[in-house]
């Protein structure tokens, strides 16, 4: 047999590291080809590495030569095997190549490359320590091993690519790694030049077809069903009995908020949005709305909590913007801080301040540290060339220049950015440059400016973060962007900048100056506490007792997890530092990004003017909220969500467990005489509350609303097998069935409605009222199911929850908000019909199906004549095949009926990812005023 | 078709009586089954395989190990590239490639049937219905096989039979 591998080509490592099984069995010659050498005779793209058998067949998938080289050293297959390869194949070699097509063709790096693989090897990691096996498919090393190591080595063996956190897949990659025939294999792919000895070969492959319809996922990953002991039955049924009585007090109301020694005090932070931008979905998914749920969750615990959040205003772009609007700068942050907060009070965000940056707090916090500081030696002054307008008599800002592109001749380019090219400029470098102001050309000058001194500061930041991280719940993406800017080595930051609206600098010969906003934006939550409380640094100059948690969109994190912590260790004055970093990824907007010159998106301040209730647009932005991975918001999906989840699943198990008492039993909770299987009910739901726990302790906020889903659904089905309401026309020993099954369903609804609490407030509060629950029950959520609605306990008035969301409703905003437009125009007229058809057709027929089930399950309820049973069956039946025929599933009809068109439902790929010339922004940018320009260009 | 209800007609096609249920993993719909004695299986072609095992028909995972590394190969080519995507270039493509495979060959191994044949005819029967007898004619060996399988006994079940002509009409176009 023979095998052709080519210079540089992934698959060479498997095959070649598997080749050695196969050693002796029969003879192998190995003949190097060019990578667009078509070796396989029937294929007409080239593919390689290929083995060719002594039959003449040949081999073209790297895992089936692998598999064959096993074969013929007398392994057998299994179960476990087949499915690890065929994951990989499926799963893992789409994410894999578009990472290493972004790696080693396009030449990014960190998060851009980790990103589309993250997930995957999360799941690796997981697999290896539940089942705690040391090789994927068991104790021995085999062909699994092989075949995975084989495609991760070449971006994984470059440490940046390994989470640290992902432990069993560290541990696992480095034992694979050093057995011998995979080093050989490695040296012989790699030749020590790293991932860089693919790209000749990578940069001739077309760009993977992953990487073209990227679909962002918001489906994260299933879960499987727990086995559950005795003992764990046991204690569930034991805390339920106890009831109310497990219940502590509850925690009366504080003003101010402040820690208490002894006890789990909780302070966080959402990051401030800029003043002078309407927030997007986006915005408030990254920051205020995720920092919300985990203070409401933190309430809920009894942990005493703080949250503050307020608006960040000083800067170069409020001065612009002012000028643009012929207000004050003062005028300008007056304005956009109220509609900042009339955005998030809509939203429901419970902040205990929502304060602003622009107080006399402010400028003495700031100008102490910057005091401390400066006293110690960590502040450098060095002179820096800038344009002055000597016509205003002053130095401009970046903003405050237009001028000619170098690059592209642009005439309207921006002092630190072009808008036609996109490229970063330094002001100085524009041709023909003018001040926005008055027009006149302004000079080169140079003027002193101060400096952080950060290389003097590393190592402390080091130490601290060698204390911090451990153990801690900063996310992946934050410990790998602080990772990356310590390996570069940090350098002395400018912290001053010639305007007037700021801090000013207290130094003699900066008079003129004030502070740069990332310096200054950081210590805002500090002044804005102070503005709270003068008692404001029990909160921010206490690390021993308060855990600081603070939440912000990746571009964010250097700021918070670098920047103020350098500057608060320089100062030495015991300053509470970040124990939990929380960083998420990028919304998009439908297939896009949210962009405002476009106006392409969803803004804060529209979505109330959409008629959706605020807790549905919380309910969907944190069930995609972009988690570990970039995730998109979609029109069409946010409907399904809604049907499907909030309205039959949620919404159905509440209100039915609601319906039964008040119909059934006289608005009583009747008497519960739990059976077993009612007990591993119990257990279940525990189990579910306590995962919820554990995610929500993480802050992994999307994963914890999946519990919230899965419990309801779990309450659906126990109603749905049970039939209560056809016990209760039964026998006695039928009814009392009915009143245990009732009971026990309107307790797990109670349960619900707390666990929600942090989700949807309002709609919460709305459940709790119906159902009278009592006010210790509503406020505190334990780590087990207590019975809340004990037997006799009187509810109130039930009614539905949610409202349905109709096509047209949602079709009317999508155009309003511009979702999905370029797109359409530009696609062929077979896709779009597909495309604009098909979840609409399915909803309809959805809802067809649920209201036919409901008449025919009424009509057996009621014992009705069986021919009209028989008769409605059968349309129920014909409407779920039309619904299967809608949705693609197999055509299990006579002939006749296929004509709805096929094939039924082509996945649409493909969609074009154009790059509009002028600048985007994706969803979580610039909070906080935005980088230096030195900084962004890194 | 829905991989649940493709392994459903497998089962029946292996003579399984027992039916199993399948639940649906993520926004692709991977099918999973729940094992009595073990951990759950998650793939097409890996649920597919075990049910081989159990109905004891191993001889349709091939016999030599060549053939078994041919089998799970197109296994592989049936989820990754016919199920991967479906544009119709795509489909144009793979038939091509196809066609000159199967230039001389009755199966996909060559002269055995296995489930290589049967996955793969379940997975094209979706664009092979949807051919113009002109194409047929044009990936003529693909045809010839697919036909071939559907009127493998206990193979196509429910799903419609596809019409091939057999005298040629399109002669000049080769």
């Amino acid at each position: 047999m023979r095998l052709f591998v080519s210079e540089g080509a992934p698959g060479s490592l498997p095959v070649l590291a598997a080749a050695r099984r196969a050693q002796g069995r029969a003879e192998l010659l190995i003949s190097t080809v060019g990578p667009e050498e078509c070796v396989v005779p029937f294929l007409t793209q080239p593919k390689v590495p290929v083995l060719q058998l002594d039959n003449g067949n040949y081999l073209f998938s790297t895992s089936a030569i692998c598999r064959y080289f096993f074969l013929l050293s007398g392994w057998e297959q299994d179960d476990l095997t087949n499915q690890w390869l065929e994951w990989e194949a499926t799963e893992l070699q789409p994410a894999l190549s578009a990472a290493l097509y972004y790696l080693v063709v396009q030449g990014k790096k960190g998060e851009d490359v980790l990103g589309p693989v993250r997930r995957a090897l999360t799941h690796i990691d997981h697999s290896l320590s539940r089942r705690s096996c040391p090789f994927l498919a068991g104790e021995t090393e085999s062909l699994a091993d092989i075949v995975l190591w084989g495609a991760l080595y070449p971006l994984l063996q470059d440490p940046a690519y390994l989470p640290e956190e992902l432990g069993a897949l560290h541990s696992w990659f480095q034992t694979v790694s050093s057995q011998e025939p995979c080093q050989r294999a490695a040296e012989t792919v790699l030749k020590q030049q790293g991932v860089l000895a693919l790209r000749p070969y990578l940069q001739k492959q077309p760009q993977p077809s992953s990487l073209q319809g990227r679909a962002v996922s918001n489906e994260p990953e299933e879960e499987e069903l727990a086995t559950l002991s005795e003992e764990e039955i046991a204690m569930a049924v034991t805390a339920w009995e106890k009831g109310l009585g497990n219940l502590p007090p509850l925690r009366p109301p504080q003003n101010p908020v402040l820690p208490v020694a002894g006890e789990r005090n909780v302070l966080i932070t959402s990051a401030l949005p800029y003043v002078n931008n309407v927030p997007h979905l986006g915005n408030i998914i990254g920051c205020v709305l995720s920092a919300d749920v985990f203070a409401r969750y933190s309430r809920l615990r009894q942990w005493n909590t703080l949250y503050l959040c307020g608006t960040d205003e000083y800067g170069t772009a409020t001065e612009t913007k002012a000028m643009e609007e012929g207000l004050t700068p003062q005028e300008i942050c007056d304005k956009y801080h109220a509609i900042h907060a009339d955005i998030y009070r809509w939203f429901n965000i419970s902040f205990d301040i929502f304060g602003r940056t622009t107080t006399p707090q402010q400028t003495k916090i700031t100008q102490d540290i910057f005091q401390r500081l400066f006293s110690r030696g960590f502040v450098l002054q060095d002179t820096v060339e800038q344009l002055r307008c000597e016509q205003c008599a002053r130095f401009l800002a970046d903003r405050f220049v237009e001028g000619v592109c170098p690059f592209c001749g642009y005439e309207e380019a921006r002092g630190d950015q072009c808008d036609k090219c996109g490229k970063l400029i330094n002001a100085t470098e524009l041709k023909k440059p003018q001040c926005k102001v008055c027009r006149s050309c302004p000079v080169v000058k140079s003027s002193q400016h101060l400096f952080l001194d950060l290389p003097k500061l590393e190592k402390r930041l080091e130490e601290w973060l060698e204390n911090t991280l451990p153990g801690s719940d900063w996310t992946p993406n934050a410990r790998f962007i602080i990772r990356s800017w310590l390996r570069d080595g940090l350098k002395p930051r400018c912290i001053t900048r010639d305007l007037k609206w700021g801090t000013p600098v207290p130094l003699e010969g900066f008079e003129d100056k004030v502070f740069y906003v990332w310096f200054d934006a950081t210590i805002g939550y500090l002044s804005i506490t102070a503005n709270y409380t003068d008692q404001w640094e029990r909160w921010w100059k206490n690390p021993e007792q308060v855990s600081l948690y603070q939440f912000m969109a990746k571009d964010n994190v250097p700021f918070h997890g670098l920047v103020f912590p350098c500057s608060a260790l320089g100062a030495e004055d015991n300053y509470t530092l970040v124990s939990h970093l929380i960083a998420t990824e990028y919304l998009n907007y439908e297939d896009g990004k949210f962009s405002k010159s476009r106006g392409v998106g969803v803004f804060g301040d529209m979505a109330q003017d959409t008629g959706i209730p605020a807790d549905i647009w919380r309910f969907y932005l944190l069930y995609i909220r972009p988690e570990g991975q970039d995730s998109a918001f979609s029109w069409t999906d946010m409907l399904l969500k809604n049907n499907s989840e909030l309205l039959n699943n949620l919404g159905n198990f509440i209100n039915r467990a609601g319906m039964f008492v008040s119909k059934f039993f006289g608005g009583y909770v009747p008497e519960m005489v739990l059976t077993s299987d009612d007990q591993r009910l119990l257990a279940h739901v525990t189990l579910e509350l306590q995962h919820y726990h554990q995610l929500l302790e993480k802050v992994r906020i999307r994963d914890a609303l999946r519990s919230i889903l899965t419990i309801s659904r779990h309450g659906n089905q126990y109603i749905q097998v049970n039939e209560p309401w056809k016990r209760i026309k039964g026998s006695e020993a039928d009814r009392q069935r009915a009143g245990t099954v009732t009971g026990l369903a309107v307790n797990i609804a109670a349960l619900l409605s707390v666990m929600l609490q942090p989700y949807m407030p309002t709609v919460s509060a709305t459940i709790q009222a119906q159902l009278q629950l009592p006010p210790p029950a509503c406020g505190i959520l334990l780590t087990n199911f207590l019975c809340t609605l004990p037997a006799g306990h009187l509810i109130g008035t039930v009614s539905p929850l949610f409202q349905k969301l109709e096509n047209d409703q949602i079709e009317s905003l999508r155009q309003r908000f511009g979702g999905g437009q370029a797109k359409v125009s530009s696609k062929p007229a077979v896709g779009e019909t597909v495309t604009a058809t098909g979840p609409q057709q399915i909803q309809v027929l959805m809802d067809e199906v649920t209201k036919q089930g409901n008449i025919v399950r009424e009509l057996k309820a009621q014992k009705a004549d069986k021919n009209q049973v028989a008769a409605e069956v059968a349309k129920l039946l014909d409407l779920k095949k039309q619904l299967a025929l809608a949705e693609g599933k197999p055509l299990e009809t006579p002939k006749g009926l296929s004509s709805l068109g096929s094939p039924p439902c082509l996945p649409v790929c493909g969609t074009s990812l154009s790059s509009p010339v002028e600048p985007q922004f994706r969803g979580l940018q610039g909070q906080t005023g935005g980088w230096p320009d030195a900084m962004v260009t890194r | 078709m829905a991989a649940a209800a493709e392994l459903t007609l497998l089962e029946k096609s292996l003579g399984l009586s027992k039916g199993n249920k399948y639940s649906a993993q993520g926004e692709r719909q991977i099918p999973v089954l729940q094992t009595n004695n073990g951990p759950s299986l998650t793939g097409l072609t890996t649920i597919a395989a075990h049910l081989v095992k159990q109905a004891n028909k191993e001889y349709l995972l091939g016999s030599t190990a060549e053939e078994k590394a041919i089998v799970q190969q197109w296994l592989e080519y049936r989820v990754t590239r016919v199920d991967g995507h479906s544009s119709k270039d795509d489909i144009r493509a793979l038939l091509k490639d196809l066609n000159s495979y199967l230039e001389d060959k009755v199966y996909l191994t060559g002269y055995n049937f296995t489930l290589a044949d049967i996955l793969l005819y379940y997975g094209l029967h979706r664009f092979i219905v949807d051919l113009t007898v002109q194409e047929k004619e044009k990936y003529l060996n693909v045809s010839r096989w697919f036909c071939h399988i559907q009127h493998y006994p206990g193979i196509r079940q429910h799903l419609s039979s596809v019409v091939f002509i057999k005298n040629r009409l399109y002669t000049n176009s080769h």
